[in-house]
Parts: structure tokens; C-alpha cells; sequence
């Protein structure tokens, strides 16, 4: 891959566009089928968040080298609303859409590392990285 | 897209070939069960082999789809389920406990007959 995609999520079909870009990432790193299997969900649950909350914002995927470390980072940007409680969103079943509730602490159980950045009024960035093994 | 969904006497037969997209998941489920009101059929096997990815918005929808067919008396097996797909469902902290699984479509087919449907 070009080691920096930049994905823009406008409507809902962007959602699989992201996914899409994050599993030939993840493949073109050789990344192992269940590695690729998180990126891929992963992705998918920060793509829908912003579609769902947040529009518009972008998924960023980057290859990373780091202390003889390759990894992959997903970044997600928005210029939505915020979230005003971050430990309540990062609680497991939490939903304000009637959705599972999964998605933003399945994110971080599926990934290595895991930061999110908020600012109520102004938007969200959350980022994570896969490391090669 | 819509998903074809096939018959087989007292059955209907889902596989999913395509990339999973939230509309076309949702068209399933209501192309689906249109279908099981149609056709009367007492068992639906959906297979998943092909699926690389299962995110919580479309873990929802295929449990939305057992409860509701269940609802209107029949039953559905989810079939194929890859180990990778397995994993990260569960890391994701969903678990499609309500829902009737096999390991393929043969075996699918088997559970319902089993149960009585033919």
C-alpha cells in the first residue's frame, strides 16, 4: 500500500470503502488472517461511528516502523458533536443509536493500542494500531 | 445489492457471497422474512463461509433475523462461521448465543431436519 490512505466518510456506502481499504492494508503487510479479520471490524465499527454521529470525518490508515516494530494505524477524525463522557462511551453496551453498543471499546479490545481525543463542540480522534508479530 | 435466497421443499437457503454492506444487510432481512411468509418454510439456513468480517451493526441484524423468524415459527441456522470471524465477534463482545449455528451448510440442513423440518 501507499503508506498513508486517507478514506472521507460522507454516506453509508463509505462505510465498506474504509473497510475495504483496511483489509488490502492489512493483507499487503501480512498481517495473519485474524489480525486481518480485527483491522477489518475494527475499521468498520470507527467508520459507522462517524457515519452514524459524527459526519463528516475521515479514516486514515498508515504504515508505522517504530522501534523495529511494523504496525498499522487507523486514525478517525470527525467534526462532529464530541463525546461528552468518554468512559461511558468506552463502557461496554453503551448505545445512543440502538445499535449493540460493542463498538468503540470492541474497537479497543481488537487493536494494540488505543487513544481517543475529544472536544465537545469541535470533534473526535480516536486512534489505533495492530502491530506485526 | 440484494441476496438471493433459494428453496428447497420445507427450507430457504441464504448464502452471502457479497461485501456485507448495512443496506444490503437490512434488505435481507426484510427480503427474508417476506420470503418465510410466502413460501410457509419451518427452517432458513444462512451460510456466512465467505464472510471475512462480522461488525456489531451486522452481528445485530443476523440476530434481529433469528428473533424475528423465530417470532413467525421459523427457524434459522447460522452456517461457516470462519475461526477468524469467531474470534473477533467475540473480542467485540458480541455473542449470537440465541442463535442456532453449525459448522457448514450440510450440517445446517441437518439441524432443521433433525427438528422436524424437512
Amino acid at each position: 500500500m501507499t503508506s498513508h490512505m486517507n478514506i472521507p466518510i460522507i454516506c453509508e456506502w463509505d462505510i465498506v470503502a474504509a473497510r475495504q481499504a483496511g483489509r488490502d492494508a492489512a493483507r499487503k503487510l501480512s498481517f495473519s488472517i485474524v489480525d486481518q479479520a480485527r483491522i477489518t471490524t475494527a475499521i468498520s465499527e470507527l467508520a459507522r461511528n462517524i457515519y452514524l454521529y459524527a459526519l463528516p470525518g475521515n479514516i486514515i490508515l498508515e504504515h508505522i516502523e517504530e522501534q523495529n516494530k511494523t504496525g498499522l494505524r487507523i486514525t478517525a477524525v470527525d467534526k462532529g458533536p464530541g463525546i461528552k463522557d468518554i468512559k461511558l462511551a468506552l463502557e461496554d453496551g453503551y448505545t445512543t443509536s440502538g445499535g449493540l453498543g460493542a463498538g468503540v471499546p470492541g474497537v479497543k479490545r481488537l487493536m494494540d493500542d488505543f487513544t481517543i481525543d475529544s472536544v465537545v463542540g469541535e470533534g473526535t480522534k480516536i486512534t489505533a494500531i495492530k502491530w506485526l508479530k | 445489492m440484494r441476496i438471493p435466497i433459494l428453496k428447497l421443499n420445507n427450507l430457504l437457503l441464504v448464502s452471502i457471497q457479497i461485501e456485507l454492506d448495512d443496506q444490503s444487510a437490512l434488505q435481507l432481512q426484510e427480503d427474508l422474512l417476506e420470503k418465510i411468509h410466502q413460501t410457509t418454510a419451518g427452517g432458513v439456513v444462512i451460510d456466512l463461509t465467505s464472510l471475512d468480517m462480522i461488525d456489531s451493526f451486522i452481528a445485530k441484524v443476523l440476530g434481529d433475523i433469528v428473533s424475528m423468524s423465530g417470532l413467525m415459527g421459523s427457524q434459522v441456522v447460522l452456517t461457516g462461521i470462519q475461526p477468524s470471524v469467531a474470534i473477533t465477534l467475540i473480542e467485540l463482545g458480541i455473542d449470537l448465543n440465541e442463535a442456532n449455528t453449525a459448522i457448514d451448510l450440510e450440517k445446517g440442513i441437518q439441524i432443521l431436519n433433525q427438528s422436524g423440518v424437512q
